[in-house]
């Protein structure tokens, strides 16, 4: 099963992938390909509250919590932010919120994609991640109190 | 081919790519193609060195220091101002105040002289392409006196309706402000005619000058505006200094901004005697290194020939708007009659981020986003573009490579 891979494990995987390309032309193009085969965000939750609020793309995330994991859906409006979302699902999608808050995510620098992370405001990217740990750390706090909650969860986890 | 031998007729372009070291540089393994000028500009050799020489061999304090450091580094200082006053043709070096940039410039009038006379009810009005600097300060003025802020509505093609500005002329508009050439779009407003009727109407102007100052011949006093602004760093100059020039009487009984050090003649305890113009307005240690380096920047400039510059860069919009128009799907936004060189684009169904990074990937630099525009980007319905600004040291080559570039993010996009 896929989920029950480690963190680290996938991040070494997408890392792996990466290694085989010669140039930025090819890895561009495979994060293209990525973020279009991400599959669209439903219309509910693309409403304000569920931005993640970027300089100038917009991201919509939201997250649900169901067995001791937390699971992420995501969209952008920019192609190549909706590939790199493509990954970070990939990886810490389906994680106990302990992992997803320990993430170090070492493989956005292994595929040189460290850029997109900087303190520019030109993306949501670096917000995004910040929310996916938000979501985490609010389920694990949750989790002491409540069961599960298969609902899609926005606006009232954010920011504990 | 005519046409770039035609540029080098009037301006040695190559010659002058030499003397910016970072033009050599690659970026993603290709040699760097800087379209960001409207943002920053990059700086000529001579910048560097005025500043590397300053704090090798000068660097001290300015002003009240009687060694002979402080002397050299006075003497440097208020040669920079005369070199401004002379640039902008300020009737005289008092008028000239040395600010961190075009934004501190602006907000220094709103605090100063707009909580001297704007009141409840009063009027201002700026357009709907202002930078956000000319657009929060006056609201915040506003709300703190219950004043209202006026727009000046634009054309599709991105010019002001000079009517609908008339027409919000009254005896309640206590101020205008307005941009002289759009950072988004490149229109060239005509500022003339905006301020013969603001002063028809007994308001007082502003006009900022941010993008305009490193393009177009500017002189203050047949422009007869009350304040003008703008920053270093956008004319080959260094970041952290700005100039606010303002009519002396204007200056004279304004209030004070910052109060500390350097703006005040006699401190006690009961009272402050401030200083003279333009010290009056420059209160604390100043940016001293940066400004002395200005001056070099606009020694640059003037060596080089503002007219030949203007050439130079006009033919280069000529030659990248020709080439632009004929990419299926792409649409320039900003199509005044006068325009500096930037070029502002979208293309349809793609996001200008997108755009953005895959230019980055082939080596050009671009400006992706709102531009720090957004009422101007709503006014079009759209949430940002890819902007390409060009500069003196910018070839017909390197417009090549962008075309190329926007033609092979295309591909990749679509």
């Amino acid at each position: 099963m896929k989920n029950q891979r480690t963190i680290e494990e996938i991040e070494k995987e997408i890392a792996e992938e990466f290694s085989l390309f010669d140039s930025w032309d090819d890895k561009y193009e495979y994060i293209i390909d990525l973020g279009k085969k991400l599959p669209p965000l439903e219309d509910q939750h693309k409403i304000d509250e569920n931005r993640v609020r970027g300089c100038q793309s917009t991201v919509w995330l939201v997250a649900g919590y169901r067995d001791g994991k937390v699971f992420y859906k995501a969209e952008s409006d920019a192609v190549i932010v909706k590939g790199l979302i493509s990954m970070l699902i990939r990886v810490l999608s389906g994680q106990s919120p302990d992992n997803i808050i320990q993430a170090k995510l070492n493989f956005i620098q292994q595929i040189g994609m460290t850029t997109h992370l900087a303190q520019t405001r030109s993306n949501g990217l670096l917000a995004m991640v910040k929310q996916m740990k938000n979501f985490a750390l609010a389920y694990k706090i949750k989790n002491s109190i409540s069961l599960n909650d298969y609902e899609y969860r926005s606006a009232e986890t954010k920011n504990n | 081919m005519i046409e770039s031998a035609a540029i080098q007729k009037s301006l040695d372009v190559y010659g002058i790519r030499q003397q910016f070291p970072i033009l050599t540089r690659e970026v993603k393994g290709k040699p760097l193609v800087y379209f960001d000028n409207a943002a920053t500009s990059q700086k000529p050799q001579a910048v560097i060195d005025a500043l590397i020489n300053y704090y090798t061999t000068y660097n001290a304090n300015i002003h009240r220091g009687i060694h002979t450091l402080a002397e050299e580094a006075t003497t440097a200082f208020e040669a920079t101002r005369d070199a401004v006053q002379q640039f902008i043709h300020a009737a005289s070096r008092e008028e000239i105040i040395f600010t961190r940039g075009t934004t501190e410039g602006i907000n220094l009038v709103a605090y100063t002289w707009g909580r001297q006379n704007i009141k409840a009810g009063d009027e201002i009005i700026i357009s709907t392409m202002e930078h956000h600097s000319n657009i929060v300060p006056w609201q915040i003025l506003c709300e703190e006196k219950g004043a209202v802020l006026k727009i000046i509505p634009i054309t599709d093609e991105g010019e002001l309706l000079i009517d609908e500005y008339k027409k919000l002329l009254s005896p309640k508009t206590k101020l205008v402000s307005v941009v002289h050439v759009s950072n988004a779009l490149g229109t060239i407003n005509p500022v003339k005619q905006i301020i013969d009727a603001a002063h028809e109407a007994g308001a007082v102007v502003l006009i900022d000058g941010a993008q305009s100052t490193v393009h177009l011949d500017i002189n203050v006093q047949q422009m007869d505006c009350d304040f003008f602004v703008f920053s270093a760093h956008k004319l080959y100059g260094p970041t952290g200094v700005g100039v606010l020039y303002g009519k002396e009487h204007l200056l004279e009984t304004m209030p004070v901004f910052h109060g500390g050090g350097e703006m005040i003649k006699e401190v006690t305890f009961e009272k402050t005697i401030y200083n003279d113009l333009p010290y009056k307005y420059e209160g604390g240690t100043p940016n001293i290194a940066d400004v002395i380096a200005f001056k070099a920047a606009l020694g640059f400039i003037n060596q080089t020939g503002k007219e030949n510059i203007q050439k130079h860069e006009e033919e280069l919009l000529l030659y990248a708007t020709k080439q632009f128009q004929q990419i299926p799907g792409l649409k320039i936004i900003g199509t005044a009659k006068e325009k500096i060189s930037v070029i502002s684009f979208i293309i349809d169904n793609f996001h200008p981020q997108d755009i953005g990074i895959l230019l980055d990937n082939s080596g050009i630099a671009v400006r992706t986003g709102h531009h720090c525009t957004q009422p101007l980007m709503n006014r079009f319905g759209i949430t940002g573009t890819v902007r390409a600004s060009f500069a003196v040291y910018n070839t017909k080559e390197e417009i090549d490579e962008l075309i190329a570039g926007v033609q092979k993010t295309i591909k990749m996009l679509s």
